[in-house]
């Protein structure tokens, strides 16, 4: 084995190659808006890591904001009743 | 097809899965409106309590079969929501000290430390570490189940975010 594959993370059990992480950072690549369709050796796994850091923090805030839109929305409003229709929209997508 | 039903994307699917069991909680939520429902603490209690419900109905979604969701369902369960109203200043005292505690921890271990050399050579053990805090569960994960767990979290967390904004949307005037 190559020494850079000893410098590896010393497992518990199975042996975690150096390519298994590779594959795992280019598919979370590209789940990632701002870096989807880059070509992945010119994105370095680290700014895959910092983008995916800063794609998660933005998705909870949307998650905050929209918690915060539907408390507000609910203030006025009866929900049994529409859902049947709001299921029916949700899923026609 | 010889369905009666017209079209529709399938009913167990995540996105499905989530939407029904969220809805149903927010009508539970909206049920519970006291008189004054438009006072300002009223809101916030609500908006905790929607938050913690869009949380819960994904990981309930998932169900145990990610480390994420477990870890996920372990909070919600050991943390009681609506009552406490913890100001988000001392969430994010609190976590960062938990960070600095964690990166001084990582720095005597190794099998914590998520020093893997990629292909370039970089080292990313403080992005990993980073992440670790951001997904559920992250502390306690190997590299490789790390980056495999954000996958899938992330696209969970787009789904939540389609659907509660397609609920938004609908009830906005």
């Amino acid at each position: 084995m190559s020494s850079r594959r000893s410098r590896s993370r010393q497992s518990s059990g199975s042996r975690i190659t150096d390519d298994q992480i590779i594959d795992l950072v280019s598919k979370l690549q590209q789940l990632i808006p701002e870096l989807r369709g880059r070509r992945s050796d010119k994105v370095s796994a680290s700014k895959v890591l910092q983008e995916t850091c800063n794609y998660i923090r933005n998705l909870h805030r949307q998650v905050d904001g929209l918690s915060d839109r539907l408390s507000q929305l609910l203030a006025s409003t009866d929900t049994d009743s529409d859902q049947a229709a709001i299921i029916r929209s949700l899923l026609m997508e | 097809m010889n369905k009666y039903n017209p079209p529709r994307m399938n009913p167990s699917s995540l996105r499905s899965r989530f939407a029904t069991r969220f809805l149903r909680t927010l009508s539970k939520i909206n049920a519970q409106k006291p008189t004054s429902s438009s006072s300002p603490t009223e809101i916030f209690r609500r908006y905790r309590r929607i938050k913690a419900a869009a949380d819960k109905s994904m990981a309930y979604s998932v169900r145990s079969r990610r480390t994420w969701s477990r870890a996920m369902l372990w909070k919600l369960r050991t943390r009681p929501c609506g009552r406490r109203s913890v100001k988000t200043s001392t969430i994010i005292k609190s976590r960062e000290a938990r960070k600095t505690r964690h990166e001084k921890q990582n720095k005597n271990t190794t099998t914590t430390t998520t020093t893997t050399t990629g292909e370039d050579g970089v080292v990313f053990g403080v992005e990993a570490d980073e992440l670790r805090e951001l997904v559920p569960g992250g502390e306690a994960m190997d590299l490789y189940n790390l980056l495999d767990e954000t996958a899938h979290y992330i696209k969970c967390l787009t789904t939540q975010v389609q659907v509660m904004k397609k609920i938004a949307d609908f009830y906005s005037p």
